[in-house]
């Protein structure tokens, strides 16, 4: 864009090229274990499985929505992706290197990787002026205190914080969105390739959440960005995604470029969650609750298809067979209904 | 958006800054606008300025004893506030009296300070079994109420300053350690540390910047609440005989030897213990007016 | 609304001021609202907009000492501002009652479910503790909680976030409201779990003639219930219209940038999104005139000097702007 961006933006190697996924996800999986309590009514399973065999990949320069409710494990796959847990099996792969190995420390994938999360007060140190908090970045890694400062000060120019008036202040001293932004410019200090954006925008009102949008946007041509986006409005996710991810229970039930997972939903869940959106037409009211009762818990899902219970087009072979995500041009889906060699077809109905 | 890069960074390093006061200075403020607190502080600085002068203001020499003047009642002649039973100044002897009385009050809490600090801070960062660890061993001293356990091991190490000083640190530093391990905990759940882990920092780096800063404070303000159970716990054990010695002037041993004036002048054996309940206090309220003001969080 | 049956609930010029400190924090300034019997009127606003205080102010929920509260409020026919606390306490729950946007917080973490129900319906009606009970079965069978005897005897802790919330609609209508106040009840709600809930309340209120004020900042949400909507913005109405009218023809500029970006095909993919430039007014020091004319468009002088009056420009349709009449 210009020389200031160029002087920002280090060339961190791209050694895989444009073809290569920059991020490599397979196998993900990540209990929480229970505290058996002796005096409570013996229920099954002893763990939160929050996260259950999650594979995908994130392109280079693309936007991934991921979008799913509560117990789908969406934030826990973020944190495993950041490593800021630990998962229990699965591998991450980033630009072709696994991450943790010699060809790529943890270190170095963490200046590579960051995160923006939803809490923005609580994502700021209260103790720090909000200089401190971007430079502290590059400080970690070797900076000298000026020339992290200055690319802090710099930064927060570009997020639209003057950071003459802004850059002493303390979190406390900052609207929702203008922390979000710090939070927005202290993801990009480290100049990292993927952005992970935890509902990042979601605690902000509409109006401030289209100044950050425009700004996402903005700063995803000027620095080449790649960005996962996890929200549960969905009609952000289908404003700024190009491939959305949708997860139930701890798998990813659905994934495909967004026009097509938002206009021809194949799981029945992912449409059940396109008809939940309120219609906006008070002449066309939604008459019936697309999905009854609530979202599931992880710590004992369903056998077979974890959807199987609340799904109007289950059958008896749902119950039995977990269904494998199968792949038609680019969307995939996990269901029996569009795997040809399951037991669909031929089943009988769920009793 | 056109600027050139040197211009940009030059300015945006030169460029003065405004800076907002920071979160002490706002603390101080809310401070000085509470007046029970204010007083406290004042009590407590006006204290230890005679302390420190004590040697050189008392008005009569505190270690000067005669049988005559044994006992003699607040009021009389050369005897503002009365003689002890052998004959002293009582307020020489009381202002003397401040010097330990608030060293030993002081001086076991600041060394717990340190030590818990260190030592929960480690256990809140470390989690898993090192805190386990830690908080088990905690939990055993925790098991003994602190004025039996600053007892039995005044006894066992013997009489004397130091060892009461020794002796209460020991019994003070599980009570900071819990504190620490729990405000330790609670911060390195929030989204700053994780932010800070995500950044590839190491774990000394992040306590240093970002934990030291938000635990320190509420263990400091739980630590100044300990001073005035240091100072009772000191007295206790000079009463016992297990702290200060005479002919030094000290307030629990003031009252113990005192103890037996009671039928005769009360009001002069009270006067010991009278200097500690105001010191007591004082440090409380300027310790729940600290906690107040460090509350809010605007 | 027939001109003839008086509305159920009347607001005039409401003034709200709070006292933080040294500043004052005008929350309200001069909000006018009625509410029919069985009319479910939805308050759409940013934070800061006063939509939250309304509800508050109605129920007389504020601290009275830090809070000034000026103008006329009038209940069924009653007037709240003159109520005394016994007056006050007989009106929450038989009359007027609300739910909240976090059942967690609304209700008591140490009670079980059907005792809070059971405490309120013997606090206002005297029934014994079996009525009491089995009202609050019926109750938990209205909402739609399955399994109601054993949900019963449930903490608000062992249950999802929709049944809690059905609990919470439950509670506030175990006395036979005339008026539902909900403020943000469906906002931390997963989707799948919000249309329930908004369907339930719909039903209710056909089935019950409830009268429901839905605060939110959610205009999907604020349609699927209202029938009339009024826009909040730094303390007062700026539009007030049936839903319909203002989804399709906004009159006023905040309103029209509001919907800007909600409105179907809105977000298109690929341009930027329109943005209202600047920031929520703050509340401790209010520009004289039109409390939306700094970041105002089509703003003028006249904007600046004084408050807009409220000015009809269709029939049941108002807008508080000098540009646009």
């Amino acid at each position: 864009m210009n020389a200031v961006i160029d002087a920002v933006r280090v060339t961190h190697e791209d050694v895989g090229g444009p073809a290569q996924p920059l991020l490599s996800v397979r196998g993900l999986i990540k209990h929480f274990p229970l505290k058996r309590d002796p005096l409570s009514r013996g229920r099954g399973g002893n763990a939160v499985r929050a996260v259950d065999g999650v594979d995908f990949d994130v392109k280079k320069g693309e936007t991934l929505g991921v979008v799913g409710e509560s117990g789908c494990g969406k934030s826990t796959t973020a944190r495993l992706v950041m490593q800021l847990i630990k998962q229990d099996q699965g591998e991450l792969v980033f630009d072709g290197m696994a991450v943790g190995s010699r060809a790529l420390a943890l270190r170095e994938f963490r200046r590579q990787t960051q995160m923006v999360f939803q809490d923005s007060y609580s994502s700021l140190n209260p103790r720090m002026t909000i200089e401190d908090s971007v430079a502290f970045g590059p400080l970690v890694h070797g900076s000298a205190k000026r020339d992290a400062i200055a690319v802090a000060r710099g930064l927060l120019g570009r997020v639209g914080l003057d950071a003459q008036r802004f850059a002493g202040r303390y979190p406390h001293e900052l609207s929702g969105g203008q922390r979000q932004r710090v939070n927005i410019a202290r993801a990009l200090a480290l100049h990292p390739r993927l952005v992970i954006l935890d509902e990042a925008v979601s605690a902000l009102d509409k109006s401030v959440e289209a100044q950050v949008l425009n700004l996402l946007l903005d700063l995803k041509d000027d620095f080449g960005l790649t960005y996962m986006f996890i929200s549960h409005d969905l009609n952000v996710v289908r404003y700024i995604s190009d491939r959305v991810m949708v997860m139930y229970l701890g798998e990813v039930v659905e994934l495909g470029p967004v026009d097509q997972v938002f206009d021809a939903p194949r799981h029945p869940y992912t449409q059940a969650l396109l008809r939940s959106m309120p219609s906006m037409e008070p002449g066309q009211r939604t008459e019936s609750a697309p999905l009854s009762g609530d979202p599931p818990n992880p710590i004992d899902p369903p056998s077979g298809c974890r959807f199987h219970t609340r799904c109007a087009l289950a059958r008896a072979a749902c119950a039995a067979e977990a269904p494998a995500m199968t792949q038609q041009d680019g969307h995939a889906v996990r269901c029996l209904i569009h795997q040809p060699d399951s037991g669909y077809a031929a089943s009988g109905a769920l009793t | 958006m056109t600027q050139s890069v040197a211009s940009l960074t030059a300015a945006a390093v030169t460029a003065p800054v405004a800076r907002s006061p920071g979160y002490w200075s706002n603390v101080l403020r809310r401070l000085r606008r509470d007046p029970l607190a204010l007083t406290a502080g004042g009590v407590i600085l006006a204290l230890i300025i005679i302390a420190i002068l004590a040697p050189w203001i008392t008005p009569a020499d505190p270690f000067q004893a005669s049988m005559l003047k044994r006992l003699r009642p607040i009021g009389t002649e050369g005897y503002p506030l009365g003689a002890d039973e052998l004959g002293r100044d009582m307020l020489s002897r009381l202002m003397l009296g401040a010097r330990l009385s608030l060293f030993m009050g002081i001086v076991p809490v600041i060394a717990a300070f340190v030590v818990g600090s260190a030592i929960g801070i480690l256990a809140g960062y470390a989690g898993g079994w090192t805190s386990t660890l830690i908080m088990r061993v905690v939990d055993v001293f925790y098991a003994f109420p602190s004025v039996l356990l600053a007892i039995a091991l005044s006894g066992t190490l013997g009489a004397g300053i130091f060892n009461a000083i020794l002796s209460l640190t020991i019994v003070f530093v599980p009570q900071i350690v819990r504190v620490a391990e729990s405000v330790t905990t609670q911060v390195r759940r929030s989204d700053y540390v994780d932010a800070a882990r995500a950044s590839g920092a190491s774990p000394f780096t992040i306590v240093r910047a970002h934990v030291l800063s938000n635990v320190l404070g509420p263990i400091f303000v739980y630590s100044t609440s300990l001073i005035s159970v240091s100072m009772i716990l000191a007295s206790g054990l000079s009463f016992l005989g297990l702290g200060v010695r005479p002919p030094e002037p000290e307030w629990g041993l003031m009252l113990n030897t005192l103890r037996t004036a009671i039928y005769t002048q009360p009001w002069v054996a009270a006067l010991p213990g009278v200097m500690i309940f105001i010191t007591s206090m004082s440090f409380n309220l300027l310790s729940d007016g600290l906690r107040s003001a460090m509350e809010v969080k605007e | 609304m027939t001109a003839t049956t008086s509305p159920l609930v009347s607001i005039r010029n409401l003034e709200v001021a709070f006292q933080a400190g040294a500043k004052t924090v005008h929350a309200l300034n001069g909000v006018n609202l009625e509410v029919g019997r069985g009319e479910a009127v939805a308050l759409i606003g940013e934070s800061g907009s006063g939509k939250s205080v309304t509800l508050r102010a109605l129920m007389r929920l504020h601290p009275p000492r830090r809070t000034r509260i000026r103008g006329e409020m009038v209940v069924d026919g009653r007037d709240v501002l003159a109520m005394n606390a016994s007056e006050l306490a007989a009106m929450r729950g038989p009359v007027v009652s609300m739910v909240f946007q976090e059942p967690l917080l609304a209700l008591d973490p140490v009670y079980t479910v059907g005792r809070q129900i059971e405490e309120m319906v013997r606090r206002h009606t005297g029934k014994s503790a079996a009525e009491a009970r089995a009202r609050a079965l019926s109750l938990f069978e209205r909402v739609r909680i399955p399994s109601p005897e054993r949900r019963l005897q449930a903490y608000p802790h062992e249950m999802s976030g929709g049944m809690r919330q059905r609990a919470m609609i439950a509670l506030a209508l175990s006395c036979n409201p005339k008026v539902l106040l909900a403020d943000e009840p469906t906002t931390a709600l997963d989707a799948t779990v919000q249309i329930q809930i908004l369907l339930l309340l719909r039903e209710l209120q056909r089935e019950l003639g409830l009268a429901i004020v839905f605060v939110t900042h959610d205009i999907g949400a604020a349609a699927e219930i209202a029938d009339r909507v009024a826009v909040m913005y730094g303390g007062r109405i700026v539009e007030q219209g049936s839903m319909a009218d203002l989804l399709r023809a906004p009159r006023h500029p905040y309103t029209q940038a509001l919907l800007k970006g909600r409105a179907h095909g809105a977000m298109q993919k690929g341009q930027r999104l329109e943005t209202i430039p600047g920031s929520p007014p703050d509340l401790a020091a209010l520009p004289p005139g039109c409390s939306f004319a700094p970041r105002c468009s089509l703003a003028e002088a006249q904007c600046l000097a004084k408050v807009p009056d409220i000015v009809p420009v269709a029939a049941g349709h108002e807008v508080r702007c000098v540009r646009v009449a």
